[in-house]
C-alpha cells in the first residue's frame, strides 16, 4: 500500500442559543481544519492543505455532517492541486456530506487543479433531509497555466430525502473516454464548474432556466434543487460566472 | 428472439420521431464547434461516451427487468437540462405509441399509464425491446447507435457534408460502439439486483448547456 490515507471530519450542531457548535473537528495529516470567525448563526471552517497533493496513490476523504438547525460554511485556504505521485496509482478524494432536516451547509472550496501526469478520482456525495439546505460549488481546472491536464474523473451525487436529484460524472484528460475535449463535452475550455443549490422552497417555486453571462446556465432539476453549469476558458472567468449565477439562485 | 425484430426496432424509419432531433448537433454547428468531418467525429465520440453510454445502460437495465419508475428517476438525475428532460419524455411518448402498436405488451401499457406525459426514451426503448423478444444487449445497441447516427445525419443536412464521409465516421466509431455496449450491458444487467446507482452518469457539459441555448432559439431546423 502506498500513498497517504487521511480522513478529516466536521460535525456541526445547533448550540441552543441561535448559533452553531462544532463538536467534531478532526484534522488528519495533510487535511487540516481551522475554525474561523462565523457570521451570526453560521459556523465557518477552513480546510487548510498542510501538504501538497493529492499525489498518485493518496486517498483523502472529508466528511461533514450538519444537524437540525445548524448552519455550516466550509471553504478552503487555497486551490487543491492533483499531482503525479511516485507510483502510477490513481489518487482518490472522497467528500461525504450529510445535512439533516432544518440544517444548512455551504460547501465552497477553492478550485481543483489537475496537473499534468496526475490521475485523480473525486467522489462527492451529499445526502440531505427533505427540508435541508445546500449550496455546493465544484470547480475543476484542467492543467496549470499553459500545461496539459492530468486525468480527472469526478462524480457528484446529490440526494434529497433519499431520492437522487443529481448524478453527474465528468471524465477528462489523457486516458479519459474519447471526445472529452471535443465539441460535445468541453471543446477546449479549460475550466468547468457546477453550483448546486437545494432549497425546500424550490418545491413550490422552482428557479427559472436562464443564462448568466457567456458561460453559465441555470438549470432547475427534477426536485427541490437547481444546478448552475458553466464552462470557461480559465479559472477566473469560471469563478466570476458562478458568483454571478449564485446571486440569482441563492434565495434565503 | 428474432434477429429481424432488432432491425425493425433499430431502423431509422421506425416511426418514433427521432429524425426531428439532432442530439445537440444543430447548436454545436451554429456555435462553430462543428465545421467539418473532423469536428463531427469528435462530437460523436464525446456524445457516445457520455449521453450514449448513459442511455444505453438505462435501456439495457429496462430490458433486463429493472423497475421502470426507478430508471426514469435515474434518467432525470442524469439530465440536468430541463430542455433535454422534456425532449427525452417527448421522444419516449412517441416511441411508446409506435411500440404499443407494433409489439403489444402489458408492461408497455403499464408504463404508459404511469407516465402519461412520457417516460424517458431509453426506458421505453428497453421495455420495447422486451416486448419484441429482444435482450439487454439489443436494447443497448439500439440506444448507442441512435446516439450517434441521428446527429451524423443532422450534420450532413446542416453543413451539406458528404454523406459518404459521415457514414465513414460511423463505421470508424463501430469498435467503440461495441465497447460502450459491453459496459452498458454489464451495468444495466446489474441494475435489477444492485439498484440504479450502478448505472453510469457520464455527463457532457456542452451538450446540457447547448440544449438550453437551442431551446431558446425562435427558429430551429431540429427540435433538439
Amino acid at each position: 500500500m502506498s500513498g497517504v490515507h487521511a480522513t478529516a471530519r466536521i460535525g456541526a450542531r445547533a448550540d441552543g442559543r441561535g448559533g452553531t457548535a462544532l463538536p467534531v473537528l478532526e484534522s488528519d495529516g495533510p487535511l487540516a481544519l481551522r475554525r474561523t470567525r462565523g457570521t451570526g448563526e453560521e459556523a465557518r471552517v477552513l480546510l487548510v492543505g498542510a501538504m501538497s497533493g493529492p499525489l498518485g496513490g493518496d486517498r483523502f476523504a472529508v466528511e461533514a455532517e450538519v444537524g437540525n438547525g445548524a448552519r455550516l460554511h466550509v471553504g478552503s485556504a487555497a486551490a487543491t492541486i492533483a499531482l503525479p505521485g511516485q507510483t502510477k496509482d490513481e489518487a482518490h478524494y472522497d467528500v461525504r456530506l450529510a445535512v439533516a432536516d432544518g440544517g444548512e451547509l455551504r460547501w465552497m472550496p477553492e478550485q481543483l487543479i489537475s496537473a499534468k501526469g496526475s490521475d485523480l478520482f473525486v467522489t462527492t456525495r451529499a445526502d440531505l433531509g427533505a427540508d435541508a439546505r445546500l449550496v455546493l460549488r465544484e470547480e475543476q481546472v484542467l492543467g496549470r497555466v499553459g500545461e496539459e491536464p492530468g486525468r480527472l474523473t469526478s462524480r457528484l451525487t446529490v440526494r434529497v430525502a433519499g431520492r437522487v436529484v443529481l448524478d453527474q460524472e465528468l471524465a477528462c484528460g489523457p486516458g479519459a473516454p474519447g471526445g472529452w475535449d471535443g465539441p460535445a463535452v468541453l471543446a477546449g475550455y479549460r475550466a468547468v464548474g457546477q453550483l448546486v443549490v437545494v432549497r425546500p422552497e424550490f418545491h413550490r417555486a422552482p428557479t427559472a432556466a436562464r443564462s448568466v453571462g457567456e458561460y453559465a446556465r441555470v438549470m432547475p432539476l427534477a426536485g427541490p434543487a437547481t444546478l448552475v453549469s458553466a464552462v470557461a476558458p480559465d479559472a477566473l472567468r469560471l469563478r466570476r460566472a458562478l458568483d454571478e449565477a449564485l446571486t440569482h439562485v441563492d434565495i434565503r | 428472439m428474432t434477429r429481424a425484430a432488432l432491425l425493425v426496432l433499430a431502423d431509422g424509419r421506425f416511426p418514433a420521431g427521432g429524425h426531428a432531433h439532432s442530439g445537440g448537433a444543430e447548436e454545436a454547428v451554429k456555435a462553430g464547434r462543428i465545421t467539418g468531418v473532423t469536428g463531427l467525429e469528435a462530437f460523436l465520440r464525446g456524445r457516445l461516451h457520455t449521453a450514449g453510454v448513459v442511455t444505453a445502460a438505462l435501456a439495457a437495465a429496462a430490458a433486463a427487468g429493472a423497475d421502470p419508475a426507478e430508471l426514469d428517476a435515474a434518467a432525470d438525475a442524469r439530465t440536468p437540462s430541463p430542455a433535454l428532460r422534456l425532449t427525452a419524455r417527448k421522444l419516449g411518448r412517441q416511441l411508446m405509441r409506435a411500440a404499443r402498436a407494433t409489439w403489444p405488451s402489458a408492461e408497455l401499457d403499464a408504463l404508459a399509464g404511469e407516465f402519461p406525459a412520457g417516460a424517458h426514451q431509453p426506458v421505453v426503448l428497453g421495455l420495447t425491446a422486451r416486448a419484441a423478444g429482444l435482450g439487454a444487449a439489443d436494447a443497448a445497441y439500439c440506444a448507442v447507435y441512435e446516439s450517434v447516427s441521428g446527429p451524423a445525419t443532422a450534420v450532413v443536412r446542416l453543413l451539406g457534408l458528404d454523406p459518404f464521409a459521415a457514414t465513414g465516421v460511423l463505421a470508424r466509431l463501430a469498435p467503440e460502439l461495441d465497447r460502450v455496449v459491453d459496459r452498458a450491458v454489464s451495468c444495466g444487467t446489474a441494475a435489477p439486483t444492485q439498484g440504479v446507482d450502478v448505472l453510469p452518469a457520464a455527463s457532457a457539459p456542452l451538450l446540457e448547456i447547448g440544449a438550453e441555448v437551442h431551446a431558446g432559439w425562435p427558429v430551429r431546423l431540429f427540435a433538439s
